[in-house]
């Protein structure tokens, strides 16, 4: 099969010394939708800023063939979209389509392009007609779906998304969810909710303290409560 | 937390509205830079200024009572600068008291130029009123860069009417969560507790900061900041400026009559 994520012995240190990675590998399938849960502070969201070259560690890692490095860098982050976990975040222009059009626009594309690119993802997210509301007026809910669309509008091969469903309430969560199902790309979800782990992805990773401690399939990983007990996933 | 627009009543409808935002921009500056540099002794001059702002203020259809309380903000600092002049100009005296041990006395140069600061401060923000109430932010934000304003200023202009009610609603929680925890006590510590709070928004912003810059890296932001122009000059424009033009000239020639 096609390798969408290769990653080797990757470690990685914040910049006051403290280890946040420790010796992972890691090898993702094209079309594969896979889960990494572990606990606060376990180094997910730090392991996903690797994925499009935001951190960089010791080890190379290689998206699609490509390996993580400076000339790359471009062709990378077209190939991996990354959704924050805080919309407010991501979502940082005056209004929507300034914030969807972003990327496209970075990437060099024809005002046609652009713009069609930014009809397209809207319409993906179900957000069409909100093009020029600014970002601050819509709910959380519906930031989470731009700031999805803010990415879809690139054509990411990999969608990689960090707590999607957080601050959300059921409703909106389970409908985004039914929209993350419904997008043919290879998927990685950081998250610690496990119903949106269940619903979403075939294999899961659990890690802790940096290091992978658990891999395999979701319904075995899940099943099985002492695990999840020891690294803080169950009561 | 629901709040107001910046630019309330912009998204309305009217011929100012649907003027050029950088054909609004040059107008606002160029009525600006006369009403201060015009003498107050040519008062007929401020009459025709003033018809002017309300005949456009009307046109724009802006609730009179809305732009009437929003033009008052300006007074507090206009006058904590000017309510002094009319006590220390020297010149003919309107009046003296005498209050306790002083003599204070008021002249009417002094009141002159009282009545010039207030008048001319007031006909600004009217105009700025006039402009950022007919006008969409972002579209005065594309209008000053094709004037040619640096981009990094419109950049910082553009986070900060993005992130102004983000950063609003957390200064809201973290009052709420402080006086939650029964915020009194002697004035030193409720001093200490506020700086406190000013240092942790100041490094939460500064985290966020660096989060929103991680999320600009990754749509492939290189340093380089691009956009889609989508302006046009329509001959409500040219009209609309050469009539300005005129009625901004308009005293001038009437003091040559």
């Amino acid at each position: 099969m096609d390798k969408a994520v290769e990653i080797e012995d990757l470690s990685f240190f914040y910049p006051d010394g403290r280890k946040a990675l420790t010796d992972i590998s890691l090898v993702v399938y094209r079309d594969e939708n896979l889960a990494v849960i572990g606990p606060n502070g376990a180094g997910k969201s730090t392991l996903l800023l690797h994925l499009n070259g935001i951190h960089r560690g010791n080890s190379t890692i290689k998206i699609f063939g490509l390996p993580v490095e400076e000339r790359n860098l471009k062709e990378i982050r077209r190939k991996v979209g990354l959704v924050f976990q805080d919309p407010e975040d991501q979502l940082f222009s005056p209004t929507v389509f300034d914030d969807v059009a972003f990327g496209p626009i970075n990437m060099g594309y024809s005002e046609v392009e652009v713009k069609r690119r930014v009809a397209q993802a809207l319409e993906w997210v179900g957000m069409s007609g909100y093009e020029q509301r600014s970002p601050h007026h819509l709910s959380v809910g519906e930031k989470k779906r731009v700031a999805i669309a803010t990415v879809l509008a690139l054509n990411p091969e990999l969608l990689v998304l960090d707590e999607p469903t957080s601050n959300l309430d059921p409703r909106s969560k389970w409908s985004l969810i039914e929209l993350l199902r419904q997008l043919p790309v290879t998927k990685i979800v950081a998250s610690h909710d496990l119903e949106l782990v269940k619903a979403l992805c075939q294999r899961t990773i659990i890690l802790d303290e940096g290091e992978i401690v658990a891999e395999g399939n979701t319904m075995s990983i899940l099943n099985n409560i002492p695990l999840l007990r020891a690294h803080g996933l169950a009561p | 937390m629901k709040h107001s627009f910046l630019d309330q009543y912009s998204d309305r409808d009217s011929p100012i509205h649907r003027l050029d935002p950088r054909t609004k921009l040059v107008a606002s500056l160029a009525f600006i830079l006369i009403v201060v540099l015009i003498p107050i002794v040519n008062w007929q001059a401020f009459v025709i200024y003033l018809s002017l702002i309300v005949a456009l203020l009307i046109i724009s259809k802006l609730p009179p009572l809305y732009v009437l309380k929003r033009s008052l903000v300006i007074f507090p600092f206009v006058l904590m600068i000017a309510i002094f002049i009319p006590f220390f100009k020297s010149g003919e005296i309107a009046g003296s008291y005498n209050i306790w041990l002083w003599r204070v006395s008021i002249s009417y140069d002094g009141l002159l130029i009282l009545a010039n600061v207030v008048s001319k401060a007031w006909l600004c923000i009217l105009s700025l009123i006039l402009l950022s109430s007919t006008t969409k932010f972002t579209e005065l934000l594309k209008g000053l860069k094709r004037l040619g304003m640096p981009r990094m200023i419109v950049l910082i202009l553009s986070f900060m009417y993005r992130y102004i009610f983000v950063l609003v609603d957390e200064v809201m929680r973290m009052r709420q969560a402080r006086d939650s925890r029964n915020f009194g006590g002697a004035r030193l510590r409720q001093l200490k507790t506020i700086g406190n709070m000013i240092g942790t928004l100041f490094i939460r912003s500064y985290e966020r900061g660096e989060r929103i810059y991680a999320a600009m890296l990754a749509r492939g932001f290189d340093g380089e900041v691009r956009s889609l122009q989508r302006l046009n000059f329509k001959k409500a424009d040219a009209c609309f400026g050469i009539a300005f033009g005129l009625a901004l000239a308009s005293p001038a020639i009437l003091l040559l009559f």
